[in-house]
């Protein structure tokens, strides 16, 4: 056998998996990483000019020792390299205002904004799925009518917005709910009842998050599952007497989810961006919040870190979510193995 | 009569372009003139995208969606324009006791905040910013966004793969902390924001328009425009291009409604210009006070959801003028 053909074989049984989507990801990986030093580079002042300011004043000439010190004279492109050499080792340099390297500053926030993203993630999804199935089940009548008027204001609503008045209604109309933070200070809590804690405050800003994709995702699984319901062979299951229920969940949702597991990768960058916004309002301690400080701060470094950090989350979870949709769906492996 | 666009003979164009541009140009040429008939004019008769969108817009006027949300849009963009005319101060200035309530002096109808400054002199106010910001950004991004993605899809191989390589960096990049931190590192003026706003929202517009150059290359009516020997700028501008404007128009739409929410949420955040008013602004002013003056809070947020809401109306309503197969649907 020749080796050419060891190797498509090779190749293609690598592709099947989750290494497939890896390898097409990897320019888009570069592409970030070049953005990223782009706008690094376009920064006003330097990292000596910020030392200098920071130490009162300095004269010409150390500023340029400094600058030699920490080569930035050197051209763009030596730079670019010195950038790549430290992302290699996973870092991305120092804070001065944090006192750490930013990797920890950002690696310290992160978890915190992952669970927020995870929870309203699920929420969306759980919540838009039901409704989108009502929708589309009744298309027409009332139920239809009434969660199609209530989902396209939601849809319309600034997320923050919703946060500020669900703060009012929730925390301090009907008092049931923590108005901000991410755990009762100085409870001392562990186990069980410390989760239960984060979970109360984590509710409301989980909630304020998922409320535009609650929409988005009712508003495509409707579309989706009006389209699987005109297949034969929904009709088919209905001819033979199955029961509604076990078509809609068997035979028309598993199809009409298919195409929402590509949309809900592509939605993450937009929940992380969402996240800043109702970290702010909560007062939930994640990246978001952090961006902002960042900005507040002039720590360009973080703002930067944050951004590229966030990117490759992206990037990542898109990557499982191809590997996921081709597992999901055979039709795909079997046309990139049919070349 | 010239023969017009494409669309109106699939069989003989594009077999795999079935489905809405039919309708689309069915709907734009007016449904009575049958295709078929047109390929029987002479060839030297170039084909043409529809020069007039009066069948669109006449289905969109029967629409009471569209009807609604175009009015609305209407009333605010009057209220934009006349800003100047109702409250010529600005917008910032202390005119008044603090915190009087709506309707507690019938002078300043929406009250006052904190400092003093009339609620509805900034309503008025922040409505030119909201919707100067969703035009332009639309804008920027529409004419960045049509011309990567015709470039991409015209020309294909090294070309479109350079392109959609700048394309998925945009789409994986969260486009919300991107303009955080460009306007950040930049000057956080409206026009700038609005701008930045545009360039971080090209990307939806480039991949759609790839994708439609692509289905449209093969058609017959490109293939005329190359055999008559028209120079590449004219098949790309002038024959290929205007067969996207729906699509486009639709993605448009979008576009200024998430501009106005993205511009809001930075000025809510105090990332926004600070020597403009804004809705978000206000908000963002208002929150201090959320438990004990809630009008501060719930009137600018109501101004913004009621423009997106009917934004959204009308790019609903698009769609189905645009495309009468997805009539009845709402994604």
């Amino acid at each position: 056998m020749p080796a050419s053909t060891l190797y498509q074989r090779f190749t293609r049984r690598f592709r099947s998996g989750f290494s497939g989507p890896l390898v097409r990801a990897l320019p888009t990986a570069a592409g970030v990483i070049v953005l990223n030093f782009v706008l690094l580079q376009m920064v006003p002042g330097d990292a000596v000019d910020a030392l200098v300011a920071e130490a009162g004043s300095a004269t010409a000439q150390t500023t340029e020792l400094l600058r030699q010190q920490y080569g930035l004279d050197k051209s763009p492109l030596a730079q670019f390299g010195d950038y790549l050499v430290q992302l290699g080792h996973l870092s991305l340099g120092d804070s001065p205002r944090y006192g750490m390297p930013v990797m920890d500053v950002i690696s310290q926030r992160l978890p915190n904004t992952l669970i927020l993203m995870g929870l309203a993630l699920a929420i969306s999804l759980g919540a838009g799925i039901a409704l989108g199935t009502v929708m589309a089940l009744w298309a027409g009548q009332w139920p239809d009518r009434v969660l199609s008027s209530a989902v396209f204001v939601l849809y319309s609503t600034p997320g923050f917005w919703i946060g500020l008045m669900a703060i009012v209604l929730f925390a301090v109309k009907l008092d049931w709910l923590p108005a901000g933070g991410d755990s009762t200070i100085g409870a001392g809590l562990a186990g069980l009842d410390a989760f239960v804690d984060k979970l109360k405050y984590a509710i409301l800003p989980a909630l304020t998050l998922a409320s535009f994709f609650v929409a988005i995702y009712a508003r495509l699984t409707r579309a989706s599952v009006l389209d699987v319901l005109s297949q034969d062979y929904v009709r088919t299951a209905r001819a033979k007497g199955l029961s509604p229920w076990r078509i809609t969940l068997r035979h028309v949702l598993r199809n009409a989810l298919l195409p929402l597991t590509t949309v809900a990768g592509a939605h993450l960058g937009g929940l992380l961006g969402g996240a800043a916004v109702v970290e702010t309002v909560f007062g939930w301690p994640g990246i978001g919040r952090l961006t902002l400080e960042a900005v507040q701060a002039r720590e360009y470094k973080v703002l930067l870190g944050i951004l590229l950090m966030s990117s490759f989350i992206v990037i990542l979870a898109n990557v499982l979510v191809d590997g996921l949709h081709t597992r999901l769906d055979p039709r795909i492996a079997a046309r990139l193995k049919g070349g | 009569m010239r023969l017009q666009t494409p669309s109106s003979a699939p069989v003989l164009t594009h077999p795999a372009r079935s489905g809405w541009r039919q309708h689309v140009g069915s709907l734009m040429l007016g449904r009575w003139a049958p295709g078929i008939q047109r390929l029987t004019e002479p060839p030297h008769a170039l084909p043409q995208a529809p020069r007039s969108g009066w069948p669109v817009a006449c289905a969109l006027l029967r629409s009471p969606a569209a009807v609604v949300g175009l009015t609305v849009l209407l009333l605010i963009g009057l209220m934009a324009l006349s800003a100047q005319f109702w409250y010529p101060g600005d917008p910032l200035d202390m005119v008044a006791q603090p915190l009087l309530t709506p309707g507690e002096d019938w002078q300043f109808p929406l009250g006052t905040d904190a400092l003093g400054r009339d609620l509805a002199a900034g309503i008025v106010h922040g409505a030119r910013v909201s919707l100067l910001v969703g035009l332009t950004a639309a804008t920027v991004s529409v004419v960045l966004g049509s011309l990567v993605g015709a470039l991409a899809g015209y020309y294909g191989g090294r070309a479109d793969r350079v392109l959609t390589w700048l394309i998925e960096i945009f789409q994986t990049t969260p486009s919300f902390l991107l303009v955080v931190v460009v306007v950040s590192i930049t000057q956080s003026t409206v026009g700038i924001i609005a701008v930045v706003i545009g360039l971080t929202s090209w990307d939806t517009v480039a991949r759609l328009v790839r994708a439609e150059f692509r289905a449209l290359l093969s058609a017959d009516f490109v293939l005329a425009a190359r055999s008559v020997g028209y120079n590449t700028p004219w098949i790309i501008f002038r024959e290929v291009l205007p067969n996207t404007v729906a699509p486009i128009i639709i993605t448009a739409s979008v576009i200024v409604a998430s501009a106005i929410l993205t511009e809001s949420s930075l000025a809510f955040l105090g990332v926004g210009d600070p020597n403009t008013i804004s809705w978000g602004s206000m908000i963002g002013s208002g929150r201090d006070l959320l438990r004990s003056a809630l009008y501060l809070t719930a009137i600018p947020g109501l101004a913004l959801v009621i423009t997106v809401f009917s934004l959204n109306l009308l790019g609903d309503a698009l769609i189905s003028a645009l495309n009468p197969r997805l009539r009845g649907r709402t994604a």
